[in-house]
This record gives structure tokens, sequence and C-alpha cells, in this order.
């Protein structure tokens, strides 16, 4: 205050509208403040640490003997399919920490900001990406521990973690809607899991299709979670980027432009 | 290009801060603001008093684009808060009742990251982080997390976050609520000085004393709607200096003990019968004398006898003809004894 003297209003310049520039470069300092906030708790990594490792050896060792005869011979099948489904159940807490942290009062002075409506939404969700990594690295980890070894190479691999992530990252714009629109943070869990669970068990995830009644084949061959996973199967263990590859970004752009609007929309209702 | 806003000619948006007519916000069935009209001269202080529930918050919410209003508009240096919401938060910093940083990052954290939204650069945040931090007295704590902040740092930190971008209008929900004298007296301070450097400051309090140490003009709020406006001297000029109370000994009195207080000192009086007290507007000093003596001679034993200076409840009790149905501005009450 002993610095300097207001800027009368009538010298300054305003403007109506955040321009792109401004959303990005506001939406990259939420996303800053969303990795400060893990920083300091960091026991916020505690489910994306251990639900992949936990996960990725039980089932393992409990269907591979079943399904594939030994366990080695399922890790092909198995591995790809554990990473689809925790990285994509990670996204959840997206939703659930967005309306906890929406009910507290820093939310306030970001509406009162003048900055782009988005970045609080978008700068939280890209802050999630670093969970989606951690779990996406372990289960990868675990798996060679196991004794997975892809075809596919180093860089397959990678390319594979990175489709899976840009993926959760989507589908996190759903359960971020949910916590935006959701009265608590709890029945946004609730709801999500009412969605994922199917969503990810009815799917190549843990079984071949073949083995399902025709009429859930048909739901496990149009789940676009089945696209993701073969995705990712074909780049880790034959090197090919095949048409479920095309499939899958194209299904994460269509949910990323149904839900970006809509949680947005939601978002400034609120206030 | 057109994005870039020009401005109308009009040459009242410099002088008025906030324009707000008719303002209305409905939850549910309750009308929490009902009409309100406020005019914010540039450059002053402007007080929003009123007991909890009353709509202070609420209004000032609408004002700051944080809530939309039902009905009515506001203008915010000439500029609409709902059509031109974008620009008003380029004009305006808030500070609400309960402390809107974030509790899980440190103090320097909360002012680095509100400095970068609001498009400074990183050595320019550090910058302004840094003075802000000096200027609020928070430089020692400000790498610890602010789970342990007091209430009073807290709110010199919400504070502090608010005057990042130097915005000309300032609104402040309830800036002192539960602050030790002391802090409250700082924080009045830091207040004063900021109109200073030619801010314009719309606060609200529950509090009489706090409104006419700081406030030019006061607008009293009640149920949602403004029922008294003026300068600090006229709205206690309406309410009179202080109110006499007494309590009667026999219960059986207080009626006799009525008449003879409106008859002696010619106001209203307003007996609360449990309490066996009689509360009337002490217009006239003198005249507590020779009320003092008619009772005597009436034979009516007073157990106490005070003189209260005018608080919120006085104000709503002249303006409103009824008390404050909260019991929250009876921490206002400065009571003394005669």
């Amino acid at each position: 205050m002993s610095s300097l003297p207001i800027t009368p209003v009538s010298e300054l310049q305003l403007k109506n509208h955040a321009s792109l520039r401004q959303s990005v470069r506001n939406s990259f300092t939420m996303a800053y403040r969303g990795l400060l906030k893990i920083r300091r708790t960091p026991e916020q990594l505690f489910d994306v640490t251990f639900q992949p490792i936990i996960f990725t050896l039980m089932f393992t060792y409990i269907f591979g003997g079943a399904i594939s005869g030994n366990v080695h011979s399922y890790l092909p099948l198995i591995i790809p399919g554990i990473l689809v489904q925790t990285v994509i159940t990670t996204s959840i807490v997206t939703g659930v920490q967005l309306r906890e942290d929406m009910d507290k009062g820093v939310f306030d002075r970001f509406k009162s900001l003048p900055i782009a409506r988005i970045a609080p939404l978008a700068g939280a969700l890209l802050a999630d990406t670093v969970r989606y990594t951690v779990a996406t690295v372990l289960t990868f980890v675990m798996g060679y521990i196991m004794g997975y070894r892809p075809h596919g190479g180093f860089g397959d691999v990678v390319i594979a973690g990175v489709l899976v992530i840009a993926c959760s990252w989507a589908v996190s714009w759903i359960f971020a809607f949910f916590g935006v629109i959701a009265r608590t943070a709890s029945s946004v869990q609730g709801i999500a899991m009412l969605i994922l669970f199917p969503l990810t068990f009815v799917s190549n995830a843990y079984v071949p299709v073949k083995t399902m009644p025709n009429w859930l084949q048909w739901v496990a061959k149009v789940n676009p979670i089945s696209h993701l996973i073969s995705a990712v199967r074909n780049l880790t263990n034959d090197g090919t980027i095949g048409g479920d590859f095309g499939i899958s970004l194209i299904g994460a752009a269509i949910i990323v432009a149904i839900f970006a609007p809509l949680t947005v929309r939601a978002y400034m209702r609120r206030t | 290009m057109n994005s870039v806003h020009t401005r109308e000619p009009a040459t009242h948006s410099r002088d008025w801060a906030v324009e707000a007519r008719g303002l209305v916000k409905t939850f549910g069935d309750n009308r929490a603001v009902d009409g309100v009209d406020l005019n914010v001269r540039a450059g002053t202080i402007y007080g929003v008093l009123g007991p909890n529930g009353a709509g202070k918050t609420t209004t000032i919410r609408m004002l700051a684009t944080l809530l939309r209003p039902d009905a009515g508009s506001a203008r915010i240096f000439g500029h609409d808060v709902v059509k031109e919401s974008h620009i008003v938060r380029q004009l305006i910093g808030v500070t609400g009742q309960y402390a809107s940083v974030d509790e899980t990052l440190s103090a320097w954290e909360n002012l680095i990251i509100f400095s970068r939204l609001l498009g400074l650069g990183r050595q320019e945040a550090r910058r302004k982080a840094s003075e802000l931090l000096e200027e609020f007295g928070l430089a020692e704590a400000a790498k610890r997390p602010l789970k342990n902040f007091s209430g009073g740092m807290r709110r010199r930190l919400d504070l502090a976050a608010s005057l990042i971008a130097q915005p000309p209008l300032i609104f402040l929900d309830e800036p002192t609520t539960g602050l030790d004298p002391r802090t409250r007296a700082q924080m009045w301070d830091t207040i004063r000085r900021l109109v200073q450097t030619g801010s314009t400051v719309l606060l609200t309090t529950q509090y009489l004393d706090e409104a006419d140490q700081l406030a030019d003009r006061i607008a009293v709020i009640d149920h949602g709607r403004v029922i008294a406006e003026g300068t600090v001297d006229e709205l206690k000029a309406s309410v009179g200096s202080s109110s006499l109370q007494l309590r009667i000994q026999n219960p059986g009195d207080i009626e006799v003990a009525r008449q003879a207080v409106e008859r002696v000192l010619k106001v209203q009086s307003i007996v609360s019968p449990e309490a066996g007290k009689i509360t009337a507007p002490m217009t006239n000093a003198d005249l507590v004398a020779d009320l003092l003596i008619t009772l005597r001679e009436a034979g009516i034993r007073l157990t106490e006898m005070s003189v209260q200076k005018p608080t919120l409840d006085e104000v709503f009790l002249t303006i409103t003809g009824h008390g404050v149905e909260e019991d929250a501005s009876d921490e206002a009450k400065q009571e003394e004894a005669m």
C-alpha cells in the first residue's frame, strides 16, 4: 500500500474475455498449484502407488492359471488390462478432489479473479496426469518384475503409456462434471464406481471376450475400454499401431468435446 | 480487436464505484436480498451494517460477480456485473468472511499463485509476494503451512491476496469478525491506508462501532432491504446518543414505571417483562434526574440502572421498531455503568 497509488479506472485497458493465451497460462498456474498440493500432502498418492502393485499381483496370480494355463503367458494379456483399469479408475479421484476443493473458500477467490473460467478445472485435471503417470509406470514395473517382457520394446511401451494417460485425462472430465454437479464428494465416488465397474470389467481386460455369452460379447466389443486395451496390447506386444489406437483417441476427443463445456458451464452456474 | 472495451463517455461512471438498483436474490423461499439499492462514491469507505442473515454477504457476492442476481442490476465503475463480469473482476478485490486462501499451501505459495494468475511474471510475482508479506507482518511465517496460522494472520493474508492487482474497489466482508481487539485495530489501520492510495472500500460489519470508526457513509440492512442510509452522523442522530436501561426490583411495578419513563422522558420505551427491564432512548440526559425523582416518589425501587451507547440494537429499534433477532449483536454492546 505504501508502494504505488491505484491506477485510475479510466486509464485501465479492460477486456471482457480471457484470451486463449491467458486461458492456457492460467491453467498451467492452476496445475502448478495442484502439484504443490501433491507435494504438501504426498499421502494423496497412496492409491496410485499401491493399487497397481496389489491389483497386478492379485489378478495375475488368481486368473493366470485358469485363463492362460500359467502366469507367464497371462502377462501380455493382463498387464495392458490392469494398466487401463487402474489408471482409468484413478481418474475418479479427480472428480472427488475437485468437489472437496470447490467447497473450500479459496475457490471463491478463483471465481472473483479475472482469470479464464476453465482454468481451475483444467489445472486440476492437468496436475492429476502426475497421478496417472505414477500408476502407469508402477504397473509396467510390476509386470516387468513378474517376468513380462513386451515385444514392442521400450519406445512402444512409452507410447502406450502416454495413450492411456491421455485417455484417462479425457475420462477424468466425466468425473469432473459429476464433481461439479454433485453435492458431496462421496456421492461422486459412488456414481463413478457405478459407471466404471461395469465398463472396465465387461471388456477384454481380464478374459478373452469369446468366452462370454453372445450379448455380453457384443457389449464388450463396443466398449471403448476394450478398444483402448487392444490398442495398448498391439503396441506393447507387437509394436503396431492399429485401428484401436485411432478409435481410442477419437473416443477420448469426443468425451472431452462433450464434457469439458458441460463441466465449465455447470461450474459457472454453481456460482 | 473489438474485445478491447471502449469506454462510454458517461461521466457518472467515474464518480461511482458501485451503483446497485433493486438487487434481489432468493434461496428457496428465503428472499435473502430483497431489492437493495446502493451507491458508493469512488475513493470512500462505505459500510453495510446489519445483523447475521440480513443479506450483507449475499449482496457483496452479487456485486463481486460470485452470485448472479435474480433481479435488479449493479454496475462497478460503470460496468455491469453480469454482462461485463470479466471486466468487473479486473476492478475488484474480494476478502470474504472466511479466509479465501489455500489451506494446504504456505502464505508465500498462495501469494505467488494468485500473482501468477493475475498475469504477473515470475520475478514480479516474487517481488510482489515478499512486498505484501512484509507489509502485512507475515514475512516470518511466509513458508509455514496455513494450518498453523491464527485467525488474524489468515485475514491479513486474505487481504494481502486481494491487493495484489491493486484493485480500485475492495470488498471486505466482515473483516474483523472474530478478531481480538488489537488485531482489529491493525485491520482498521490497514483499511484506512488503503483508501489513502485511492482505493474504494465497501465493507460489511455487524458492529456500529466499526462502521463509526471507518465508514464515510453507511447503509443499514435488514431482511434483505436497506432500511436507512446516510453518513455516520446522520444515522447516529436518528438513533439518539445513548439509551437508558432500568431494572425494576418488583415486577409488578413495571407498567407504572414504564408510564413514568414515557411521561418524563417523552419517548417510547421498550419493556422486557421477564427481565424486569425498561429501555428508553436518552435524548436529553438532564431529564433522567427528573425521572429518578419521579420513580422514588412513586415508591418504585430500582435494582440496576445503566446507560448504553448506541448499538446496532438501537439503530434497529429506532429504524425498524423491532430489535435484532439474533444474539449476534450482543458482542457489540458496550455497557457503561453510571
